[in-house]
């Protein structure tokens, strides 16, 4: 008789706190789960009665790594209640910003949480020694996202100058030619990943699901666009409970999703698979190096995935910046004027499509709020892809095993800490 | 010997802990040379019982999180607040204005059943901290200045007077003049008042500082027309713990 017994409690390397289940006798699986553990943070409740000025800088608290998202998902969802309309020179410099976000997060996760696995140690740390070039790039990159970050929003981690209505203060122009310089040298750090990258073996295993991402006829979307669905076609955003279908499960305080199937994927490799025509041409030869090719139903390639979107969003600010040096930076008029209403943001937050529902009084008080986080979205599409892996892997030895799901896990770069919490039931 | 490091989170964002990566290749090198980490979740399989140094970061909002915190406080030599959430309890404790069941209510709806949580606190209503690394989030600087004093045993200098001071030494023009409440007057400088100088104004995230002079702080909102609930409403998003301890 042979048994497996694998009880992963809080695992490590992902943002928060979840629990990988397995037990198995004589090739059966008796039980096998993804649990989030994480403490219920309740943000809907927090947000509730308060001012619209302080509703993104409360909402960035939800998540340190994806501060940017939910700041931009909630400057938006109040400036569609309150029928604002950013400027051209706002959407440039939220772009610029967002690039930051989408630079900083996929690299912590490429590089400081997933590569490990890939090198055969349990952190970062001991590549100090082994691969210090890695470890001193992968610092470069952070550090260069941080001070765009820096530049724009006076920090990456809870960015300050960003507000409904534009941005309390602009960058000087000769700061952000200095940037570009660096945004120029990241491309060959990038170039040098990449090269790791191909070097490392991705398992391989294959499960289609729905996956789903924003989708603008412009451009690769981030912070614009429709919900797109490889199986349903796009939707307006209002129909995004329609889509998102929230429940409750006994061993999660993450709630979890469901479309057109049991489950749904959203983060880089849905946006690929969505909208993998419109990445820049660098990003593509990237995907190409590294073979990565749409559709890819392989969800260890998430992280490859994200490794062409950091060359996809170096390349694009440094469009972005072109352009802002092109047209000049002049001071606007941020005036907000505040109205009853419901409005909906919807950005790409590294991990996927995230939703941010608001609706206001007259006074510009949030009488409720729905945020809908994109690793609640993963969370039972983890669940299905660990029920379709485990039975061709149950032969192996339990380390192995071990090893492996937490591997599928990382690759999803789940943010538990946004996940657990929140959910006002007021619009179904 | 170098001192054992570790890094425990509770319920919070985590971005403090990221924070902490965000150093220069040189200063990690430097760090790691002066300590061992040995306890990092977010970013280590690796766990190590036996540590000298415990960060925590992350209010404390449900019954089991009082428990461990008290485990982390019998082993270990030197306990330290990173964070807002830690330090002062920070925007966690909004909940707290709200009855805990109607909480769960309004975000797990029926389920609301399977959820456990109390009000959020922060570190030292459960056990005593020996240093705080203030903000939300606490600069990197401000961390590796605290870590450098602790490990000389020394008291790390971090000012007791308000943001104003600094505020006034970046040369921005006072939020009160631009027609804005702020909360500079009362709250601990070491930000170099980052939030004013990047166009807004200050949302107490550090605390208040030792003897806030309210009687000041009425004159000014006096002086702008203001009221001291407008006040209030801010101060309650990082300072609800203060408010409700008072």
């Amino acid at each position: 008789m042979t048994q497996v017994n694998i009880n992963v409690h809080q695992l490590t390397r992902v943002e928060g706190h979840g629990n990988i289940v397995l037990n198995a006798r004589d090739g059966k699986i008796d039980e096998l789960r993804w649990e989030v553990t994480e403490s219920p943070r309740l943000f809907e409740v927090m947000l509730r009665g308060r001012y619209y000025v302080d509703a993104p800088h409360i909402a960035s608290r939800i998540c340190g790594i994806c501060s940017i998202s939910h700041t931009t998902a909630s400057i938006q969802a109040t400036e569609a209640a309150f029928g604002i309309q950013p400027s051209e020179q706002t959407l440039l410099l939220r772009k610029l910003l967002y690039n930051a976000e989408i630079l900083e997060s996929h690299i912590l996760h490429i590089l400081f949480l997933a590569a490990p696995d890939f090198l055969g140690v349990g952190s970062v740390f001991p590549l100090v020694e082994t691969h210090k070039d890695v470890v001193l790039m992968a610092l470069r990159l952070k550090k260069l996202a941080y001070n765009l970050a820096e530049l724009l929003a006076g920090r990456k981690t809870h960015p300050i100058s960003c507000m409904v209505g534009g941005f309390a203060k602009l960058p000087e122009l000769g700061e952000l030619k200095a940037i570009e310089a660096r945004l120029e040298q990241a491309l060959a750090d990038l170039e040098a990943t990449v090269e790791l990258f191909k070097t490392l073996s991705i398992p391989d295993f294959t499960r289609e699901t729905e996956y789903i991402a924003l989708k603008d006829p412009k451009e690769y979307a981030f912070i614009s666009g429709q919900i797109a669905s490889t199986d349903a076609g796009i939707a307006p955003l209002d129909k995004y409970l329609e889509v998102t279908n929230e429940f409750c499960v006994p061993h999660s305080t993450a709630k979890y999703t469901k479309n057109k199937r049991d489950s749904y994927m959203v983060g880089a490799l849905a946006r690929f698979n969505n909208n993998h025509g419109q990445l820049l041409p660098r990003a593509k030869s990237a995907a190409k190096e590294l073979g990565l090719s749409a559709p890819c139903h392989n969800p260890f390639m998430i992280t490859v995935a994200q490794l062409v979107e950091c060359v996809h969003a170096v390349e694009d600010s440094i469009s972005l910046i072109d352009q802002i040096l092109t047209r000049g930076l002049k001071e606007e008029n941020n005036e907000v004027r505040v109205r009853v209403g419901r409005g909906i943001g919807a950005v790409e937050a590294p991990r996927g499509i995230l939703f941010h529902d608001y609706t206001y009084d007259n006074n510009g008080i949030l009488t409720s709020a729905n945020c809908v986080i994109p690793t609640n979205q993963n969370h039972n599409n983890i669940q299905k892809d660990m029920e379709g892996l485990v039975p061709l892997i149950l032969s192996r030895p339990e380390d192995e095993i071990r090893q492996t799901l937490e591997m599928l896990v990382r690759a999803y770069d789940p943010c538990i800490s946004c996940s657990a919490h929140l959910l006002s039931l007021s619009f179904k | 010997m170098k001192p054992k490091i570790a890094f425990f989170d509770f319920t919070g964002c985590e971005g403090c802990q990221l924070d902490a990566l965000n150093l220069t290749g040189e200063e990690l090198l430097d760090l790691l040379n002066a300590v061992d980490i040995v306890n990092f979740r977010e970013v280590m399989t690796e766990r190590d019982d036996d540590y000298d140094i415990a960060f925590v970061e992350g209010s404390i909002t449900r019954e089991s999180e009082i428990a461990r915190l008290q485990k982390i406080r019998d082993q270990a030599k030197v306990v330290v607040a990173l964070g807002a959430c830690a330090c002062i309890g920070g925007i966690n404790c909004l909940k707290n204005h709200v009855p805990m069941e109607e909480a769960l209510r309004t975000v797990y709806g029926k389920d609301a059943k399977y959820y456990d949580t109390i009000p959020a606190r922060p570190a030292n209503a459960v056990v005593t901290v020996d240093y705080y690394v203030r903000g939300c989030p606490p600069t990197p600087t401000e961390l590796l200045k605290v870590v450098k004093a602790l490990l000389l045993n020394k008291a790390p200098d971090i000012p007791g007077y308000p943001v104003c001071v600094e505020c006034k030494m970046a040369g921005n023009v006072c939020v009160f003049e631009r027609g804005m409440t702020c909360l500079g007057p009362v709250t601990r400088a070491g930000c170099n008042a980052i939030c004013v100088t990047s166009g807004r104004f200050c949302w107490g995230c550090r605390g208040l500082i030792d003897d806030p002079n309210t009687d000041s702080e009425k004159d000014i909102l006096q002086k702008y027309g203001l009221t001291v609930d407008q006040v209030i409403d801010k101060f309650k998003i990082y300072n609800t713990y203060a408010e409700v301890a008072k």
